[in-house]
């Protein structure tokens, strides 16, 4: 065995968190390489993201990340890792500014950012690109910097497949070449897993197919652990129908923050408020776990929508006003049938965002020297439930502080790679090289549609004992029937390689949720259970994943408190 | 009530192979759009057909440029109706595998990262 590509820094993942760590990693003197599994900057939820991002950056009203910190903390409903909120929410205006140096085109009036309410926030505090463009601005913006940058090397169509771990210490990772479906060996001093979330694992989510939950499966395989993992997020109003094709399904947003909407049952009656939140007409605030969940109650009470959801409707507003605030956006809907001025649309909760995941210190590392995290991938920082907005502050502060710790980390650290290290890693990519005949067959395709049902019907939004159980069984035994390898398949352009990885991971990472979720017995912020309805006060710890052998375990962790002094905004007016 | 279907004849084949052609049979709904189909053949009919999406719907990650027709176009915004259509690679990049080309910047090809000395020593 040779190494193929030798370099200080490999960061995994190419969104926005993989984007800033590569160019950290690089401006901090690191040798770096940036690697993605689809294109650079293309693949992971950045793009998707068409959203708005917090940070107290004060141009809109006075602000300080005390009261970002305060509304976090509150969102996370007791849980939050809260040294690493605070750096989420102290250090977002300064990379805020950054990327508005780098000519992002944050939206601007008078001269000054503008900034928007979001849910659960305080203040007028989240910053965005016109017209629902964020996302895609934040990655060409870091496209631009990668471009740039002068030890960063990247690649595209390389899957990570391991982490390789040499005496304790992380030594590289090994890869699958997609277009040749061979292996790639990558020696590395430090690495940081930026490879995104896990909303894919369910049937309504708003993934790109990049988001299987690659991240934390390859962290618990190298030894590292999780936090947190019974929290994924359910965005309440994702869009159900009439079928839209050219846009984000969390497109509904923005809408209802600048125009306002109704969210309505099949009977046209508002229903929030009666789920413990009392929201009306022309405000929009109820969090995002108690407005999901007062969706799918109404649709168990037979309330729901056709396809299965709720309506949301605009159509008390007017066209004017629908135009002046969307512009071009009115268009695209236009070319999917839709008049916001004649019907509402239907919505439902979707998968969105993962509060769980790789368990990090500080300065973004794991209990594995050299394996770093950032973006998503991270656990800890929101809880039980992320405030709206900070998925991107969290992407560009974690990010740069995931490559800044990694460049600084490799000065003292020598090279531990070694070939029987990874060796393992190398032969399960060549068994699986074959040109085989062209196999027809649903195949791994098949078999994730299967596990999104399973984890749609049994370990979303309302769990119980008998479901969760029932879906580890079903998981395991999908776990059992794919094997040790991929199985033959055609390796010019190696597609079902590449989905045999993809799915080894998703079903690791399934499992780590369902078994967290079992474990957690209460309801608090996304994880509800309908056989432990309450939230209970001597549950307010966090839940630790780890992967020892072949068996997933599960402790309790206490929380990791610091406290703070909320500053008085008067002084700053 | 009998089923709609949209059908769709799909170019098949790796780089210097003479093009094969399969045909498939989806059920319709409307508004549905050629990458709808195009995943639900690899789920449902053959997992092996090569395509290349990321973002699946939004239209932001521009991956799934293919041949409809003759006309290049985003799989997924473009609509499909109930006529049977042709599905092809892009005939301007280089043919990986059935609907899959070489898009990759090429700055950011793997075979430069892999072309350069891979070790110090």
């Amino acid at each position: 065995m040779t190494v193929d590509v030798t370099t200080d820094v490999l960061v995994i993942g190419s969104g926005a968190a993989g984007m800033y760590a590569a160019v950290s990693a690089a401006r901090n003197g690191a040798d770096t390489v940036l690697v993605d599994k689809s294109l650079i900057g293309r693949g992971g939820a950045t793009i998707m993201a068409q959203m708005t991002v917090a940070a107290a950056v004060g141009e809109q009203e006075p602000d300080h990340w005390s009261h970002h910190l305060q509304d976090t903390l509150e969102s996370g409903r007791g849980l939050c890792n809260e040294e690493l909120a605070a750096i989420l929410c102290e250090e977002a205006p300064l990379r805020i500014r950054e990327l508005d140096e780098w000519k992002i085109g944050w939206a601007r009036e008078e001269g000054h950012m503008k900034q928007v309410m979001a849910p659960g926030h305080g203040r007028e505090r989240c910053v965005y690109v016109d017209f629902l463009n964020t996302g895609p601005a934040v990655a060409r913006t870091l496209r631009t910097q990668i471009g740039r940058a002068g030890n960063l090397r990247r690649a595209s169509e390389l899957t990570i497949t391991s982490i390789v771990v040499n005496g304790g210490q992380v030594a590289g990772a090994v890869g699958l070449n997609m277009e040749t479906g061979t292996a790639v060996t990558i020696q590395a001093k430090a690495v940081v897993l930026a490879a995104g979330g896990l909303t894919r694992l369910y049937q309504r989510n708003s993934a790109s197919v990049n988001m299987g939950g690659d991240a934390y499966a390859l962290a618990l395989r190298a030894g590292a652990e999780l936090i947190d993992m019974e929290f994924v997020q359910f965005f309440p109003i994702g869009h159900l129908a009439p079928r839209l094709v050219g846009m984000d399904p969390i497109m509904w947003d923005p809408f209802r923050y600048k125009l306002g909407g109704r969210l309505l049952n099949s009977e046209g009656d508002e229903f929030v408020q009666n789920y413990g939140h009392a929201e009306t007409s022309n405000k929009y605030t109820a969090p995002r776990d108690v407005a999901s969940f007062a969706i799918l109650q109404e649709v168990a009470a037979g309330r729901g929508s056709p396809a299965g959801g709720a309506y949301l409707s605009f159509e008390h507003i007017p066209e004017a006003d629908l135009r002046a605030a969307f512009g071009p956006v009115i268009d695209r809907l236009a070319a999917n049938d839709i008049d916001l001025t004649k019907h509402g649309i239907e919505v439902s909760p979707i998968a969105h965002y993962h509060m769980g995941g790789v368990r990090v210190d500080g300065q973004m590392e794991t209990r594995v020297p050299g394996l770093f995290a950032a973006g998503e991938a991270v656990g800890g920082a929101n809880g039980a439930n992320r405030l709206s907005g900070n998925a991107l502050s969290e992407a560009f502060v974690f990010g740069e502080r995931a490559g800044r710790f990694a460049a600084e980390a490799i000065g003292d650290r020598v090279d531990s790679w070694s070939n029987e290290a990874a060796r393992s890693a190398v032969d399960e990519i060549m068994a699986g090289r074959h040109v085989a005949k062209r196999q027809s067959g649903p195949g791994l395709a098949s078999m994730l549609v299967t596990l999104q049902k399973i984890m749609w019907q049994d370990v979303g939004l309302l769990r119980t004992a008998n479901g969760l159980a029932n879906a580890r069984t079903l998981v395991q035994d999908i776990r059992w029937d794919i094997g040790d390898y991929p199985g033959a398949s055609d390796h010019r352009f190696a597609l079902s390689m590449q989905e045999w990885f993809d799915l080894r991971n998703s079903l690791l990472a399934a499992e780590a949720i369902i078994a967290s979720a079992q474990t957690r017995t209460e309801s608090r912020g996304a994880h509800q259970r309908g056989d432990f309805p309450s939230t209970d006060v001597n549950q307010t710890h966090n839940l630790i994943s780890r992967l020892d052998g072949e068996g997933l375990s599960v402790m309790v962790a206490p929380l990791i408190s610091k406290p703070f002094d909320l500053i008085p905004l008067e002084a700053a007016e | 009530m009998t089923e709609r279907l949209a059908h769709l004849k799909i170019q098949r084949g790796g780089f210097g192979e003479a093009p094969a052609y399969d045909d498939f049979e989806v059920p319709y709904r409307d508004g549905m759009s050629v990458l709808d189909a195009l995943i639900w053949i690899r789920t449902n009919k053959d997992s092996s057909l090569a395509i290349r999406y990321s973002c699946t719907n939004a239209n932001t990650c521009k991956e799934c440029m293919v041949r409809v027709d003759e006309k290049t176009v985003y799989a997924c915004t473009k609509r499909l109706g109930t006529t049977p259509v042709t599905v092809g690679p892009l005939t301007n990049k280089r043919l990986l595998r059935d609907l899959v080309t070489d898009i990759v910047p090429p700055r950011e090809k793997l075979s430069l990262l892999l072309g350069e000395p891979s070790s110090e020593e």
